[in-house]
């Protein structure tokens, strides 16, 4: 049954590229999560009122996360060509990808991760400052568990939309679910190809969603 | 314990400088309540701020336990934040945290290992009463237990003073105290200092030795609690010692009553400590060739004796109402007669 409605479909191929796709994913999130976490870090503790107040690095920072959250995936993909050459030694395959996701979505997460520390109640930093405590401290016993929901929250958003950049990486020669959908199934006219690839992104779509609600709600005690 | 010698904070601003510590100096001593009051703005949190670096004063030394608060830093300053509490209006709670978790931050900041500072978080616990509330969140508890965890929490490193910043001020009544009375509960079995910013003389009145009266960012009284009650000087501290004297109808009844016996006097006569407890009236009324009509009184409990304010008109001629109110006065009771109200 699966041969006749699904002519085109060659199952092995579709699970190495979902494999691909979920291996950029997983990566890019995580480096996302860590990078976007420092530069949101950063971004907040530097501006004003502050405990690292500082207008400069503040400056430089929110620029450079503001230029890179502005230009378009592909064509930052294609700017970044010589630096992904450098680090990764080819501009093809998963690998290839990472460089351009992870530098796409950082900071893109940092804002979030930015107006999630800037609700914490100030209060609360006052105290703990009362209290005696060091700025390690205060980063990592107050400010993170604080806006823990919110980052949870915000990085299920930006793994989303780094599934959607893996795709368009993928039609550039990234591999994954979206070269395949692109090569086997637009190129070659195979609707049924591109319909499996499709959904397949969807249910991964889904289940990064499912999970990170879950686990927002459950860390979430206000 | 904590001395402060021409203390004055300046905030720098676009729209211009905000003087909200204008060169004050004051001591406060070991085991005292210390109560600050003053109107919204008047500077009072920013006094209370200097007194643990969270501000630094722009002119002037601010000496807690013998350490300069103003000047330490680093290391040393946060030493120092170790052994002075404080309390917030807000709680300023980690909503992250349960109970004993809240509690336990104060210590594992100190560095005490994990054991000790069990024991030390079911002793606080038990100390302002939150026992069967350990493994609650914040979100779960009432504004009193909230300020409670707070309570435990700024005690929790045994420090010598604790600052409270309109510690009850987002509380009801009956709550506002019972804090009150932890507090007191508190000063008395630790030996603590406390110093609280308030601006509802009922908790000046109800715990505090001295007070200090604060406007825009002067001191512009200062005294034991009663003595103030009893005579205060400046219009501010007569209408702070109001709020708590006079129940709200009182200057409507006044006015009602100068308007209806134009006659006579409405006088307020103020009793402190033993004074309160001569037949004053009834000697008035033998001695005096006069109708004296009582319009409203009350008593209030201080923290150190009790005070109260009656209200009387008296009719009859001029000159025998003024030797009136001069026995009166030689009775140690304040008289003052009552001018129609602005
Ligand atoms: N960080 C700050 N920057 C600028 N002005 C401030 C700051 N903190 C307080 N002020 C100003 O200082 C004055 C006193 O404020 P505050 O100490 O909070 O008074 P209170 O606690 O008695 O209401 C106010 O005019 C307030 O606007
Ligand atoms: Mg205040």
């Amino acid at each position: 049954m699966w041969t006749e409605l699904f002519p085109n479909v060659i199952w092995e191929k579709i699970w190495e590229a979902t494999i691909e796709t979920l291996y950029m994913t997983g990566v890019s999130v995580i480096a996302t999560f860590i990078l976007g976490t420092i530069l949101g870090l950063l971004l907040f503790l530097t501006s004003k009122g502050n405990i690292w107040e500082n207008r400069l690095i503040n400056a430089v920072i929110a620029s450079f996360v503001n230029i890179f959250r502005s230009i378009p995936f592909i064509i930052l993909i294609i700017l970044l060509i010589p630096f992904t050459n450098l680090m990764v030694g080819t501009i093809l395959g998963a690998n290839a990808a990472l460089p351009a996701l992870i530098i796409g979505a950082a900071p893109f997460y940092a804002r979030m991760v930015e107006i999630a520390l800037r609700e914490i109640d100030k209060g609360v930093i006052e105290a703990a400052k009362a209290m005696g405590a060091k700025t390690t401290t205060i980063i990592f016993k107050v400010l993170i568990p604080e806006s823990l929901p919110a980052l949870v929250s915000g990085i299920t958003v930006t793994a989303i939309a780094l599934v959607g950049y893996t795709a368009m990486a993928g039609v550039v020669g990234a591999g994954g679910l979206g070269n395949l959908a692109y090569l086997e199934g637009f190129q070659r006219n195979h609707n049924d190809v591109t319909f499996v690839a499709t959904v397949l992104i969807l249910i991964i779509v889904f289940v990064i969603q499912f999970v990170g609600d879950f686990v927002t709600s459950k860390i979430d005690k206000r | 314990m904590i001395t402060l010698s021409n203390v004055t904070k300046i905030y720098k601003a676009k729209s211009g400088n905000v003087t909200a510590v204008d060169n004050i100096s004051l001591q406060i001593q070991e085991g005292e309540i210390f109560g600050i009051i003053g109107y919204s703005g008047a500077g009072k949190s920013s006094l209370i701020r200097l007194l643990n670096g969270l501000e630094k004063p722009t002119s002037g030394k601010v000496l807690v336990s013998g350490r300069d608060m103003g000047a330490i830093k680093g290391k040393e300053l946060r030493q120092a934040r170790q052994e002075i509490g404080m309390i917030f209006q807000h709680f300023n709670l980690l909503w992250s945290r349960t109970v004993r978790e809240n509690i336990a931050f104060p210590l594992e900041i100190a560095g005490v290992p994990k054991e000790e500072r069990m024991k030390r978080v079911d002793e606080l616990i038990q100390l302002v009463g939150l026992e069967g509330r350990e493994n609650a969140y914040p979100s779960q508890l009432s504004g009193g237990q909230k300020q409670r965890v707070g309570i435990a929490r700024a005690l929790a490193n045994n420090p010598k003073v604790l600052l409270c910043d309109e510690a009850t001020s987002a509380l009801d009544p009956q709550t506002t105290d019972a804090i009150l009375d932890l507090l007191v509960d508190i000063n008395r079995r630790l030996g603590l200092t406390i110093v609280l910013i308030t601006h509802e003389m009922h908790v000046i009145r109800k715990i505090c030795d001295r007070v200090a009266v604060m406007e825009n960012g002067k001191i512009v009284e200062l005294g034991e609690v009663l003595q103030v009650f009893r005579k205060p000087q400046q219009p501010i501290t007569k209408r702070f010692v109001q709020q708590v004297t006079e129940p709200e109808e009182t200057k409507e009844t006044i006015e009602h009553l100068l308007n209806k016996y134009p006659n006579g006097k409405v006088v307020q006569l103020t009793f402190v400590g033993e004074a309160a407890e001569q037949p004053l009236i009834t000697n008035l009324i033998r001695q005096f060739d006069l109708n004296i009509n009582i319009l409203q009184g009350k008593i209030s409990q201080t923290h150190h004796g009790s005070y109260g304010v009656l209200f009387v008109h008296m009719d009859g001629d001029e000159a025998e109402i003024d030797r009136a109110i001069d026995y009166i006065r030689q009775q140690q009771v304040e008289a003052e007669v009552m001018a129609g109200v602005d």
